[in-house]
């Protein structure tokens, strides 16, 4: 077990940064509008199903499919924002997440007609290439890649937040609506642009979950729950504290696998969310306790 | 006489209460206006309703000859129309800078950034100071007073001001309303709600008086007596 753990270390921190942009676009949702969205899994997972369409029926080029996927999801998140989201966040925030419920059943439902209930995956050879390999520890080309991706979008989220007028504007909807409304930011399509964001961080996600796993129309829920994780870890709308929750989570999975047993592998990374959720409810690196 | 914002007739229930019973003003272009009354007299109400925070029941709103009454707050604020809400509503999270930047959002005030920055900060020289902290480090004036800039930025024609006074230091309120009056001199118009006649009278143009939501009395402030005011402020008329 002792020689497997730099391994397992290795693999958990990459695995973490995809944990990380999975949980992203969750953080974002619930940092500017205060929702859970309940969606998150279904929506990155139709993301992954678009991306393996297209890549499939055009070049097989993944980048061209993924980057088509995200102009379709951009059109989605408008509609699903502005026609339903956008018309009942005003009335507090249970009637939103039960929208969002509805459209994870919709979704996960509609791509099981479309795409039948088989498992798929994109085909790539990142998943069979090593980036070093040496006696003790190999890196997979794939989760190198994830987490390179992971950090970058990351990082891209954080300048336009913190550096951009739009971002500004982004933070000023989502800390104070009437003041901001009062400065001229129609907090309602700040919101549609903060599900535009979401989606195309979702988009990347999905390619590189299809990629790296096998996934189905059901799957979307798995990954509800690691986003969940992730956001829980690191502090709801904290960017950083995305990454860092990523990281844990990856960790604790895989590691608590190998020192435990594989078959525990889900249990403890859930176990050590439960021991920081008593220790530090609002998560590691939020910025204050919320009520 | 050229009105800038016109009300009339405006009714606004809180649920099963009345906050405003036909309110009626005209706010003349390019005058201080002031709004005395009571806590509970419906002043904050009534200037929440102009910028399109409540919709009222009834009546009307025009601005500049123009409806308002129906429109998106975000879309009042783009006619020219700035308000610095009671407690003043920072960002708290963000610098003194962007707080400013935040009140140049809109595309006309964007272009004119630069040129309103350097006001600002020749005005209310503190905010230069402390331009990179972050704004919950700023005592309540300081605040109030980044709050009436962050207004400025926006570049406006109205600045509708809740209780810009409450709180602070005589000496602050002073340089407040100095600030005030050096801006209503270079063409701004101010609609400000003051719980005290005293220094509402010395500063406004014109005075109107409300009480449990309706106006019972108004005129230039020249005109009307600090003793008027108060038997109207308190009531005492109502029962004479």
């Amino acid at each position: 077990m002792l020689e497997t753990l730099p391994q397992a270390i290795v693999t958990g921190v990459l695995l973490g940064g995809l944990y990380a942009i999975i949980g992203i676009g969750m953080s974002l949702i619930f940092g500017i509008m205060k929702l859970t969205n309940i969606a998150h899994g279904d929506i990155m997972i139709l993301g992954t199903f678009l991306t393996m369409h297209i890549t499939q029926s055009l070049t097989g080029n993944p980048i061209i499919g993924l980057l088509l996927t995200i102009a379709i999801m951009l059109a989605f998140a408008f509609a699903i924002q502005n026609f339903l989201i956008n018309k009942v966040i005003t009335k507090g925030a249970e009637p939103a997440l039960l929208v969002t419920f509805g459209l994870s059943i919709i979704i996960s439902n509609a791509l099981f007609l479309v795409f039948g209930a088989n498992t798929h995956t994109i085909p790539s050879t990142l998943v069979t290439t090593n980036l070093i390999r040496t006696a003790h520890v190999s890196v997979s080309m794939m989760y190198a890649v994830s987490f390179i991706v992971a950090v970058a979008v990351i990082v891209a989220l954080s300048l336009v937040m913190n550096r951009t007028s739009f971002g500004r504007a982004i933070r000023a909807a989502s800390s104070d609506t009437v003041m901001s409304e009062l400065l001229g930011i129609n907090t309602k399509h700040m919101y549609i642009f903060a599900m535009m964001l979401t989606v195309v961080t979702a988009s990347i996600a999905g390619m590189l979950v299809g990629m790296t796993f096998p996934f189905y129309p059901t799957t979307g829920t798995q990954y509800l729950i690691i986003a969940f994780g992730v956001v829980v870890i690191g502090g709801m709308g904290s960017l950083l504290g995305t990454l860092v929750g990523g990281i844990i989570l990856g960790l604790a999975q895989l590691v608590g696998a190998n020192l435990i047993g594989a078959t525990y592998q889900q249990l403890i990374g859930f176990i050590v969310l439960l021991v920081i959720l008593a220790v530090r409810p609002q998560g590691l690196l939020s910025k204050a306790a919320r009520k | 006489m050229n009105n800038i914002i016109e009300i009339s007739g405006l009714n606004v229930m809180h649920g099963d209460l009345r906050a405003l019973a036909d309110v009626s003003m005209n706010i003349e272009s390019g005058k201080i206006v002031s709004i005395i009354g009571a806590n509970g007299a419906g002043k904050s109400t009534l200037l929440n309703t102009i910028m399109g925070v409540h919709a009222p029941a009834a009546g009307a709103i025009r601005f500049e000859g123009r409806d308002i009454t129906k429109m998106r707050t975000s879309k009042i604020a783009s006619l020219g129309l700035a308000m610095t809400p009671e407690g003043s509503r920072v960002f708290a999270d963000m610098s003194v800078m962007e707080n400013l930047l935040m009140g140049a959002y809109l595309p006309g005030a964007k272009k004119a950034k630069a040129g309103q920055l350097e006001k600002v900060y020749d005005m209310f020289p503190v905010l230069k100071e402390k331009s990179a902290q972050l704004a919950s480090f700023l005592s309540g004036g300081q605040r109030q007073m980044l709050s009436i800039a962050r207004a400025i930025m926006m570049n406006p024609k109205v600045i509708i001001c809740d209780e810009i006074s409450l709180g602070l230091a005589p000496v602050i309120i002073h340089d407040i309303y100095a600030k005030v009056k050096e801006l209503n001199a270079e063409g701004i118009t101010f609609l400000l709600v003051e719980q005290e006649i005293k220094r509402s009278l010395r500063h406004a143009d014109y005075s109107y008086v409300m009480v449990k939501g309706r106006v019972v009395m108004e005129g230039k402030s020249s005109g009307l007596s600090r003793e008027a005011v108060s038997d109207a402020y308190f009531g005492i008329n109502q029962f004479a």
